[in-house]
């Protein structure tokens, strides 16, 4: 009922923008997937990620943050995600979306003691 | 000169005296935390805890050259303990003298590796040990007639049943033995190992500079691969090796691992009696500890893909010398090969098994 007193109140101007600014959050929604796509955060110290098993939704990110003194690498060759996120320098992050259901097996190229399964659900 | 100048004169002569013995002999560093003190346990898988008696199987099986097919080559040929536990060849001999494409690793600490091979293709010495049975161009075992004469030798038929009761003797089994007595191929009393301990006497002051300068992340950052305690990461880096840039080089782990970083990526190898297994890197192209320190000095001679770790900071000819001297220190008297040497190992979760 207060939406609607509001929405009658508005002059036709700003009517007019609230609608663009409406339409553009669509289109903004629309460019970066699901609304409700989350980011998990996995962090990489003392040679180990700091989860061995995790679980996501399709559409979900994972950054990877290098939390070590040296360089790490994150990479999958599993049949639900290939991907090489390249080599992380110390205190950076890199990030991979997860955009089929399955268990993705993920290692670091360069320590393959450093391992983790995500999996990721519907 | 004035009376009044030379209480101050005295002050400063001592001073400097005092600076110049400082310079001369450097305060010794206090031993670094236990991260660098080798595990007291050696790690080994579910079902193949390392008896006396699976040990000595494993010693007969390792030494006997009627293992290959051709009865010249046993698992000591190229892991020969005297030469480190390697061959001191460049690359090693294979069958009929084939020249093979890399080095032979030393087995020294090798029970405590969570990945086996210079590409890192085996994953347990149990995995390890059947690969060059198996290989055509090394021992290329013949089972059938290797299985009729363990079968019919009595002292073999009375070792696998003492260490494996009444266990058929097959491939496995073998592969078992030899993985044991392995795991007691253990060095932990180097110099190094007793200055942990606090013996403040058993590294020179040069070989405890050479520490300083091997886990300084500025100057010889070694231990950014060659990490505590094991002197290794067990990782895989290309570090610019010359071979790397010669028509069909050795790709390394890339083989098995199509990653980019990969590619001519090696395992890094312990640095354990590292004085004693020259010449040195996958390729044999390092003769002798200088060289590897010089190669890494000037950054790797091909510079394509390298490991994002290979960063040396600059060093002096003294800091050469005192990494070298310190490498040194790290060779341990290792006991001859005997059963009674299974007595440390104890039972711990193997990574990949």
């Amino acid at each position: 009922m207060n939406v609607q007193a509001t929405t009658q109140a508005l002059p036709p101007s700003m009517m007019k923008t609230a609608l663009y600014a409406l339409t553009l959050m669509v289109l903004v929604m629309a460019s970066t997937g699901d609304a409700d796509a989350e980011d998990h955060v996995v962090t990489q110290s003392n040679m180990s990620f700091s989860a061995t098993d995790l679980t996501v939704k399709v559409g979900d990110t994972v950054s990877f943050s290098n939390r070590d003194s040296m360089a790490h690498n994150v990479y999958s060759l599993s049949d639900a995600k290939t991907f090489d996120l390249g080599s992380s320098a110390p205190n950076t992050s890199k990030k991979v979306t997860l955009d089929q259901p399955g268990v993705v097996d993920v290692e670091c190229a360069l320590h393959p003691s450093m391992r983790m399964k995500i999996k990721v659900t519907q | 000169m004035q009376p009044s100048m030379i209480p101050r004169l005295c002050v400063l002569s001592l001073f400097l005296v005092h600076a110049f013995s400082n310079a001369e002999t450097i305060t010794a560093p206090t031993p670094p935390p236990h991260e660098w003190r080798l595990p007291d346990h050696v790690p080994y898988p579910d079902g193949n805890e390392p008896t006396p008696q699976r040990v000595e199987l494993g010693r007969m099986l390792y030494f006997d050259k009627r293992l290959s097919r051709d009865g010249t080559t046993s698992c000591a040929s190229c892991h020969d303990p005297a030469q480190g536990w390697s061959d001191g060849l460049a690359t090693s001999r294979g069958l009929d003298g084939k020249t093979l494409p890399r080095a032979s690793p030393t087995i020294i600490n090798a029970a405590y590796n969570t990945i086996q091979m210079w590409d890192g293709r085996k994953a347990s010495l149990e995995d390890q040990a059947m690969g060059p049975m198996d290989s055509p161009d090394e021992m290329a075992t013949d089972f059938d007639k290797l299985m009729a004469l363990l079968g019919r030798d009595a002292t073999y038929r009375a070792a696998f049943q003492a260490a494996y009761p009444d266990a058929p003797i097959d491939k496995l089994l073998i592969a078992k033995a030899i993985a044991s007595f392995e795991r007691t191929v253990v060095a932990r009393n180097a110099p190094f190992d007793r200055w942990l301990a606090g013996d403040v006497t058993a590294m020179t002051l040069q070989q405890q500079r050479g520490f300083q300068i091997f886990v300084d992340p500025n100057t010889g950052n070694c231990a950014v691969c060659h990490r505590a305690p094991l002197f290794t990461d067990n990782g895989f880096h290309n570090i610019g090796l010359s071979s790397f840039g010669r028509e069909g080089a050795d790709p390394g782990r890339f083989a098995h691992k199509p990653i980019a970083v990969l590619k001519g990526a090696f395992k890094t190898p312990t640095l354990r009696n590292i004085a004693e297994t020259a010449p040195y890197f996958h390729d044999g192209s390092a003769a002798t500890l200088m060289d590897v320190v010089e190669h890494y000095a000037r950054g790797g001679d091909v510079k394509t893909n390298l490991s994002p770790n290979l960063k040396t900071g600059p060093l002096t000819q003294q800091d050469k010398d005192d990494l070298v001297a310190f490498m040194q220190a790290l060779s341990s008297p290792i006991p001859a090969p005997i059963a009674a040497a299974s007595t440390r190992v104890s039972h711990l979760p193997v990574a990949g098994k």
